[in-house]
């Protein structure tokens, strides 16, 4: 009996064992993109199997710090990469660039309202603003940064439905829940059947997506592989293809 | 930490509209399960059950998809009665009553299962009419088993996330409870925060289990 509980208990740690999994844990934004990169870097790194880990950048960046077992660490903003760079959490020298993104507004794509500027958004068929919770999903704080510089926040945040991540906000407007919301274009480009993009919102600064191997990671080579390999040509081809922008 | 009593206040209501939803509905389905024979009974209860042993975030998806403003619920009640229930407090109490709906009918269904059908017996031959031997005899017979599945409910209700989250998502003041209120907390790093809620949500369970146990069924008055 108890050779078979250990027998059992081996099984169930094996899959750690065998493969070279490297968990990277990425803003809810790079979704599709990653997924699709895995393949590829997976071929040029035999042996190594990816694992990813979306959610919103401030979510992602609690985890670590409470010592999940992420390898590498790719933020939607710089603001939460500071925090992870401050606490000692990446290997801030070997943080880059890899991407960049637009603010924009969608609405339901059979929405008869389209907002055409910011201000569009204090009328009354405006109820309902899918906006991710400033305080850990960075969409949430470029959004709140560029309201409150238009001094519209105070007017537009009873309207505020928050959401957990990007992703949650682009389902809510999908679904009509909301009757418009914010997101990154790429977002907006993953569903263009159920969503249409009323227009791009200018942020003060450019929305740059960071990425470092975690400092704490067993796999820091592999880690450091897959930090380069974003930046690399074939890589950066199937981002713009997503709609991201180059650094 | 004057911010944590809101998320408490709105649990306290959620959960109660859910328990008292749930008084009417689960001991009247309770009452019929354990009293009435007919074709589907068994498959009936085992539907009703499903709440319990689904995961939340299928009955949210669920609701989500019933409720929302393209549903067919949903979309009937906007059309007709201009009501939304997505992302409204109300939304948050329907899924709470449906994920405690079981803890309650099947509490009650035991309970009036229990009760000696000699009492009834007793009293129609003095001529009292049915809803008075329900509510004069049946019911404060099986009221102990019942108030213990009405709590357990409550202590559920409160404690409710998946389901909630999706159908009501988390707006502060309206539907952000207790339990969404510490998730948010963690994610955006304010433990002392999540450390206050977790704490008041901790010891509102304990008092609610606490007073649940005294009140289980096999416990006669007067014993410990």
């Amino acid at each position: 009996m108890l050779r078979l509980l250990g027998a059992l208990f081996a099984l169930l740690l094996s899959g750690q064992v065998l493969a070279a999994e490297l968990t990277v844990s990425a803003a809810a934004s790079l979704t599709n993109a990653f997924r699709e990169l895995a393949p590829l870097f997976e071929a040029q790194n035999p042996g190594v199997k990816l694992q990813f880990n979306f959610g919103a950048s401030g979510a992602l960046l609690q985890q670590i710090a409470k010592g999940a077992p992420a390898d590498v660490f790719a933020s939607a903003d710089q603001e939460t990469m500071d925090q992870a760079q401050a606490q000692g959490l990446v290997k801030a020298d070997e943080r880059r660039n890899f991407v960049s993104n637009t603010l924009v507004i969608i609405v339901p794509a059979d929405s008869g309202n389209t907002p055409t500027r910011l201000n569009d958004l204090l009328q009354a068929h405006y109820q309902r603003i899918a906006i991710g919770l400033p305080a850990s999903v960075p969409v949430g704080r470029y959004t709140k940064s560029v309201l409150e510089k238009a001094g519209l926040w105070p007017a537009i945040e009873p309207k505020m439905i928050s959401a957990q991540n990007v992703r949650q906000a682009l389902d809510y407007v999908a679904r009509a829940e909301v009757d418009a919301g914010f997101v990154y274009a790429t977002d907006a480009a993953i569903m263009p059947d159920r969503v249409k993009t009323a227009l791009t919102v200018p942020t003060d600064f450019p929305i740059l997506y960071p990425i470092a191997p975690v400092a704490a990671s067993a796999n820091h080579a592999v880690a450091q592989k897959f930090v380069a390999f974003v930046n690399s040509r074939p890589a950066q081809d199937v981002l713009a293809q997503y709609g991201f922008g180059k650094p | 930490m004057e911010s944590a009593w809101v998320p408490l206040t709105l649990t306290l209501k959620v959960a109660g509209w859910a328990t008292a939803l749930n008084l009417v509905f689960g001991v009247a389905i309770g009452f019929l399960l354990a009293r009435k024979r007919f074709p589907g009974r068994d498959l009936l209860d085992a539907l009703l059950t499903l709440p319990m042993v689904m995961p939340p975030t299928v009955l949210g998806y669920y609701l989500l998809v019933l409720l929302g403003r393209h549903g067919p619920i949903g979309g009937w009640l906007r059309d007709s009665f201009g009501i939304n229930l997505i992302f409204t407090w109300q939304g948050a109490v329907i899924a709470a009553t449906i994920v405690t709906f079981p803890l309650v009918f099947k509490s009650a269904r035991a309970a009036f299962e229990a009760v000696d059908p000699q009492f009834e017996q007793a009293a129609r031959v003095l001529r009292i009419s049915e809803g008075a031997v329900f509510f004069r005899v049946t019911l404060p017979l099986a009221w102990r088993g019942i108030l213990a599945g009405l709590l357990l409910a409550f202590a559920r209700a409160s404690g409710e996330f998946g389901a909630t989250l999706m159908v009501a998502g988390s707006i502060p003041g309206k539907t952000q409870t207790l339990s969404v209120a510490v998730y948010e907390a963690v994610q955006a790093g304010q433990d002392s925060i999540a450390n206050f809620l977790v704490l008041v949500t901790s010891v509102t369970c304990i008092a609610v289990l606490l007073a649940a146990g005294r009140l289980a069924p096999g416990r006669v008055a007067g014993q410990p």
